[in-house]
C-alpha cells in the first residue's frame, strides 16, 4: 500500500480526527486528536495496512504550546515495508491518553517510560509504574521545567560507619 | 640459631599477607569494564600484584572494584553488595563515574559512590588506562601496608 493511500484512507475512516497530514522524509505523518488514538492505532494495525510493529513511542515537551505534550508513535509494516508516524497533542493539566499496550506488547514499557519521564498517564494500561527512576522519586525529569541541577535524596544514604 | 627464624611485627606480617592476596569482586556496569578486562587479563595481568583471584560472590571477596556508572536506582544494590563482603574489605572507585558521577551530572546518576559506601582508592579517567588501574592497586597495597590491621575482624572504625 502506498503511503499516500494510507493518509487518504485515514482521512476517510476518521473524519474530524485527523487534523493534519504531511510527508516528512518519505514517511507519512499524521496529527490526530488524542482521544482517537487507540481507534486509529487499531485501524492501522489491522489488515490491509498491517502496521504490526510499534517501533517507538515517545513524548516531547513544548512548554509554550497550549497542547504542551506531544505524543509521537512510530509504526512499521513488515508486509508493506512502510512506516507511519502518529502525533497527538496533550494538555499541560492532567495529560492522559489511551494505552496501546493491548495492541502492541512493547507499548507496555514504552508507556511506563513516558509516564516516568513526562508524567503522561495512560488509561487502560495494565501496570502503570515508574520504569527507570526509583519509587519515591518526585516529579518527571524530562519535563522542561524540571530543574537541571535538581538532586533528590538518595534511596539509600551511607550510614555512619 | 643463625638463619632459622626471622623477627617481625605481627601487624606488618598480616598486612604483607593481605596486600598480596586481594580477592576482588568486579562490580561492572559500564564501559570501564573493557579497561577492567584489559587490566585483569594477560596483557597487563593484575595477578602480578597478587590481585588475580576474581570472586563472583561478594562474600568471598575483600576488594570491591566498582567499575562504571552507578545510577540512583542501582545504589541500594551496590550498598547490599558492600554489606555482604566480610571484613577486612577495601573499595576502589574505578573511573570518573564512580569517583564523581563523571559526565553524567544529572538526575539519575549517583554523584560519586562515596555517597553510598566508603571508598579507599579513587582511580580517575574516562575510562582509566590499565596502567592507571595498576597504579591505583599499588596505592591500595601501600595503604594496606601502612594502615593498622585489625586482626580480630572488628568493624572498621574509620
Amino acid at each position: 500500500m502506498e503511503e499516500k493511500d494510507i493518509l487518504i484512507a485515514l482521512r476517510e475512516a476518521f473524519p474530524g480526527v485527523v487534523l493534519e497530514t504531511e510527508m516528512s522524509f518519505e514517511i507519512p505523518v499524521i496529527r490526530i486528536r488524542a482521544s482517537a488514538l487507540p481507534a486509529v492505532a487499531a485501524f492501522l494495525k489491522a489488515e490491509p495496512r498491517a502496521f504490526t510493529m510499534l517501533l517507538d513511542a515517545t513524548c516531547v515537551d513544548f512548554p509554550d504550546r497550549p497542547e504542551r505534550f506531544e505524543m509521537v508513535y512510530h509504526l512499521f509494516s513488515l508486509a508493506g515495508n512502510t512506516r507511519i508516524r502518529i502525533k497527538a497533542g496533550l494538555p499541560a493539566e492532567l495529560p492522559e491518553i489511551g494505552s496501546l499496550a493491548s495492541l502492541w506488547k512493547n507499548a507496555n514499557w514504552l508507556e511506563r517510560e513516558i509516564f516516568d519521564m513526562f508524567g503522561v498517564r495512560f488509561s487502560g494500561h495494565p501496570d502503570l509504574r515508574r520504569l527507570l527512576m526509583y519509587d519515591g522519586f518526585e516529579g518527571h525529569p524530562l519535563r522542561k521545567d524540571y530543574p537541571l541541577r535538581k538532586r533528590q535524596p538518595l534511596f539509600v544514604k551511607r550510614e555512619a560507619l | 640459631m643463625t638463619g632459622n627464624f626471622i623477627t617481625t611485627r605481627f601487624d606488618a606480617m598480616l598486612s604483607w599477607g593481605r596486600k598480596f592476596s586481594l580477592f576482588h569482586y568486579p562490580y561492572v556496569t559500564a564501559c570501564c569494564g573493557m579497561e577492567y578486562m584489559s587490566t585483569a587479563c594477560a596483557h597487563y595481568d593484575i595477578d602480578r600484584f597478587g590481585a588475580g583471584m576474581t570472586r563472583f560472590s561478594p562474600r568471598q571477596a575483600d576488594m570491591l572494584l566498582v567499575v562504571g556508572t552507578i545510577t540512583q536506582k542501582l545504589a541500594p544494590v551496590l550498598k547490599t553488595v558492600y554489606d555482604q563482603m566480610t571484613e577486612p574489605k577495601w573499595v576502589i572507585a574505578f573511573g570518573a563515574c564512580t569517583v564523581s558521577g563523571g559526565i553524567y551530572d544529572n538526575y539519575a546518576v549517583v554523584q560519586g559512590i562515596d555517597e553510598i559506601i566508603p571508598v579507599d582508592i579513587y582511580i580517575p579517567g574516562c575510562p582509566p588506562r590499565p596502567e592507571t588501574v595498576l597504579d591505583g592497586l599499588l596505592k591500595l597495597q601501600e595503604k594496606i601496608k601502612t594502615e593498622g590491621q585489625d586482626w580480630r575482624w572488628k568493624k572498621k572504625t574509620s
